[in-house]
């Protein structure tokens, strides 16, 4: 088992706030890694540190095996980055379908020249790309039905799945999911769960899930890392993090045996 | 070398240059108002001065109505000129992309043009001088009193106005609405009543600018032009500071008048723009403006 | 109605114009372009030439503000790049059919001059850029007398194709027309591929563009400089098709004139486009016919037409924007999607 990630100590603040003091972590390739905590912790500031929109005061990301502290958040998602948001972030003014070929866009090479006239090389790779998503990435998530539907009218939790596909559509080698199943229904969180593990288990990329869903996150991830102002508290499988003293008071302040039950129960309502 | 270097004459340059930034300051504030209030740099700054100038005079000089009244006139009108923009224009636009917004105070800007070139026409309009012309003098240096009454009234409305937000209600209700619309609408603050006064207040700061400016020169469409130079200062402050907007207003003064000077008129017209890309290339935030955390 | 649109490939599926009747209507639609000029009298045709020139105008300001979300107040400097480029290089005997697309080109690097410093930032400042920049060239055609002829204007040679001087409106049209149609086509084109969608995506949203692997700076510079691209051709084809052009012609107006058009037709569609430069180009022909009836009984009501130009263009951009903002093409589609299911359902 390799690591294909490696968070080293990363620190970052905003003004006099502290987002991240010293965060370090590390993800196993093709493996489900779930970064929990509570809301303030620093989860999504860790997101946009890895995805490159925030630079990092110290430490620094590796990813298979290269530092990668100084490249540019656009390059990261050429080499295999992938995510969605915590809040969808589609594109409104574009159909379901061209969202999706958004994520190809750094395999395609066409330049502006061959794209104004359609010429050859231009045509040819937009047709392979349509039929790749379609094979890969449409069929797959189940979503045939509104590729040509604008994403304005789509239901929250098809928006979701929609922000999946097209990150998905990047074939990356990691993918970092922001709380996919927030304000989901038990039905549509399934689904989603159903997706992630065949993502990881058939595909074999990469999963870096932030969830609140402790059903979700101790039933399909292999590794837990725990988050709480800033800091991790605690890190290992799902069953050692639940028995964690440190994680069990971050979460209820405190004093409680008998945690973990309360904890999938919470989380399940 | 012939003749040896006048350091007086620089010194005059330079010393009018600070002057005259007092109004630049002015007129920037106008824009720092708006772009705090609505996310936009409002294209129109220029035609709420020609507005104010216009009608200012209309009332005093046509219709010989005395100063006071003609300036209280003025400025009611060009205040409600701005209120009745932003409830018909503004508001509908609320949550459409800044593009749209800043798209609207262009075609603003267009039509008021055309407007005040419709109804006085193009001609240019003597003002009579309302600041006092007597000359100051530093030693041997010699600078229009013109000049200097104006930064002093300038530097006099920027002082109002910024205790005026920071320490009174409706002040501090403006600033938290702008930096925050939903937590200051969730506390209570009429969002929408900021809004109108922000607009109100650069409809009126613009006017006094516009009035200053045109007594000083002439009365002609081209006044308008005056507020797009000011888009050099602005930039340069910074777009969301006041502080910026004045101490970038004096370093404009001075280079316009430098380049006056030495250049002549016709080059000073473009200096500005000039001054822009340049601050755009080498200082791109501006000295005081705000780098902003984008969130997602 | 609207029938035989059951897509049996994805090549079907992602085609311009799907269904028979609608690549009926293209075929009709450009043999009437062919034809048009046989059947029109001079005045007509003079106007078609006009309205193909700011076909192309609009499609680069569409391409920068529509589809991209860059706003550029130097359209019409950019145009007077292209002219005057074309003219310089038409004097010194390059053939029409090469200073065209150098005068384009011209253009482009000068946007690349001013997109460079100000698309590092936010979209705001390329707009406060291009107007610095819209000033500046103005200021610089007045002045640089020995390239531009400075206010008194320049000539440029009539163009020559195959030893046939093109020296009519009906022999400028097919030159209009052939780069308003490639142009145009290319246009539409560009948004069928990835470089199309990543422009739309920086619209719609700049940052999560980046995490799809969209280098902003360059993709917002790429569309800027296509942008101008499109204006250096139309200022050249103005040149071509009125063979002197002055500094007077390339102000600030007629970059507000653009920014009417595209915002009137529909910001970030072609057809949008097409429909914004009709109407733009018949706005001042009629303002000048009312005026000029006007005049009749009070002379001066020729003093304000150019006012009244920047009242009508300033209140259709705000008015457009407030009660329509997706223009002209949105009511074109309210009717059409009327028209797709009647007699069935009305």
């Amino acid at each position: 088992m390799t690591d294909i990630l490696q968070v080293d100590n990363l620190s970052l603040s905003f003004g006099g706030i502290r987002a991240l003091n010293d965060v370090s972590f590390t993800a196993s390739k093709g493996e489900i890694t779930a970064i929990i905590g509570p809301n303030g912790a620093g989860k999504t500031s860790l997101f946009n540190s890895i995805s490159g929109f925030y630079k990092p005061d110290s430490g620094r990301v590796v990813f298979e095996g290269a530092d990668i502290s100084r490249v540019a958040a656009h390059r990261r998602a050429e080499i295999g980055l992938a995510r969605t948001f915590q809040n969808v972030a589609l594109f409104r003014g574009m159909t379901v379908l061209d969202n999706i070929k958004l994520g190809g866009h750094g395999r395609l090479k066409s330049n502006a020249l061959s794209a104004m006239w359609y010429l050859g090389s231009a045509r040819r790779e937009e047709m392979q790309l349509r039929s790749e998503i379609e094979r890969d990435v449409i069929d797959f998530l189940e979503i045939d039905h509104i590729r040509n539907q604008p994403i304005s009218g789509l239901a929250y939790g098809l928006q979701k799945r929609v922000e999946l596909a097209r990150a998905l559509a990047m074939q990356p080698k990691i993918l970092m999911l922001d709380e996919p199943v927030a304000g989901m229904n038990r039905e549509e969180t399934e689904d989603m769960a159903r997706f992630i593990l065949d993502i990881q288990e058939e595909r074999g990329i990469t999963v870096l899930l932030i969830e609140h869903d402790m059903g979700m996150v101790m039933d399909i991830s292999s590794k837990v890392v725990v988050l709480n102002f800033g800091e991790v508290i605690g890190s290992g499988t799902p069953h050692d993090v639940r028995a964690n003293p440190e994680v069990i008071r971050a979460y209820l302040g405190g004093g409680h045996d008998k945690v973990v039950p309360t904890l999938t129960e919470e989380a399940a309502t | 070398m012939n003749a040896p270097f006048d350091w007086i004459a620089l010194a005059e340059f330079a010393l009018i240059g600070v002057f005259s930034g007092g109004l630049l300051a002015l007129i920037a504030l106008g824009f720092v108002l708006i772009y705090k209030g609505t996310g936009v740099i409002n294209f129109a700054m220029g035609e709420f001065m020609m507005l104010g100038a216009y009608f200012f005079y209309t009332s005093h000089v046509m219709w010989k109505l005395p100063m006071w009244l003609s300036l209280a006139l003025t400025l009611a009108a060009v205040a409600a000129v701005a209120a009745l923009i932003e409830r018909a224009i503004l508001r509908p636009l609320a949550g459409q992309p800044v593009i749209s917004i800043l798209m609207a105070t262009i075609g603003l800007a267009s039509a008021l043009h055309g407007v005040v070139d419709a109804v006085w026409g193009g001609n240019n309009y003597e003002m009579p001088p309302l600041l006092p012309r007597k000359a100051f003098t530093f030693g041997e240096i010699l600078i229009p009193g013109q000049v200097v009454w104006s930064f002093i009234l300038a530097a006099l409305i920027i002082t109002a106005f910024t205790l005026y937000f920071r320490y009174s209600r409706t002040g501090i209700a403006m600033r938290a609405a702008a930096s925050d619309p939903m937590t200051a609408y969730v506390l209570g603050i009429d969002v929408r009543r900021t809004q109108r006064l922000t607009w109100m207040f650069a409809g009126v700061v613009g006017a006094v600018a516009g009035i200053v400016v045109g007594s000083m020169t002439s009365l002609s469409p081209a006044l308008g032009g005056a507020a797009l130079g000011v888009l050099a200062v602005i930039i340069l402050g910074g777009l969301d500071s006041i502080a910026g907007a004045i101490v970038a207003g004096l370093i404009i003064g001075v280079i316009e008048s430098l380049t006056a000077g030495y250049l002549g008129g016709k080059v000073r017209d473009i200096v500005p723009y000039v001054t822009v890309l340049l601050i755009l290339l080498v200082k791109p935030y501006g000295l005081f403006g705000t780098r902003q955390i984008e969130r997602l | 109605m609207r029938i035989r649109d059951f897509h049996q490939s994805y090549a079907h599926d992602e085609a311009i114009w799907q269904t028979p009747t609608s690549r009926l209507w293209l075929a009709a639609l450009f043999i009437a372009l062919l034809l048009f000029p046989f059947t029109a009298n001079g005045y007509i045709v003079g106007l078609a030439c006009v309205l193909g020139i700011h076909v192309i105008g609009a499609a680069g300001l569409n391409i920068m503000t529509g589809y991209t979300g860059l706003i550029s107040l130097g359209h019409a400097a950019f145009m007077g790049v292209g002219c005057y480029t074309a003219a310089w290089l038409g004097q010194r005997g390059l053939p029409f059919y090469l200073t065209i697309p150098l005068g384009g080109l011209v253009a482009a690097l000068l946007g690349l001059v001013v997109g460079i410093p100000s698309l590092r930032i936010k979209g705001l400042y390329l707009a406060v850029a291009t107007l610095a920049m819209q000033f500046i060239l103005v200021f610089v055609f007045r002045e640089w007398e020995s390239v531009t002829g400075g206010v008194r204007g320049v000539n440029v040679p009539n163009a020559e194709l195959f030893g046939i001087e093109l020296n009519n409106d009906f022999r400028m049209y097919y030159v209009i027309a052939f780069f308003a149609v490639l142009l145009l086509v290319g246009a539409r084109n560009l948004f069928r591929t990835r470089i199309g969608r990543a422009f739309i995506a920086i619209r719609d949203k700049d940052i999560s563009a980046e995490v799809l692997g969209i280098n902003l700076f360059r993709y917002k510079l790429l569309a800027f400089a296509i942008g101008s691209f499109y204006a250096g051709v139309a200022g050249a084809l103005l040149g071509y098709f009125y063979r002197a052009m002055t500094p007077e012609y390339f102000t600030l107006t007629l970059s507000i004139f653009y920014l009417a058009a595209v915002i009137v037709g529909g910001l970030g569609t072609m057809l949008g486009t097409i429909l914004g430069a009709v109407f733009m180009t018949l706005v001042p022909e009629l303002l000048r016919a009312v005026v000029s009836f006007i005049a009749q009984w009070a002379p001066r009501a020729v003093e304000v037409l150019s006012p009244m130009q920047e009242i009508v263009f300033g209140l259709l951009i705000v008015g457009f924007l407030v009660f329509e903002p997706h223009g002209l093409v949105e009511i074109w589609r309210r009717v059409r999607r009327f028209f797709h299911l009647w007699p069935f359902r009305a």
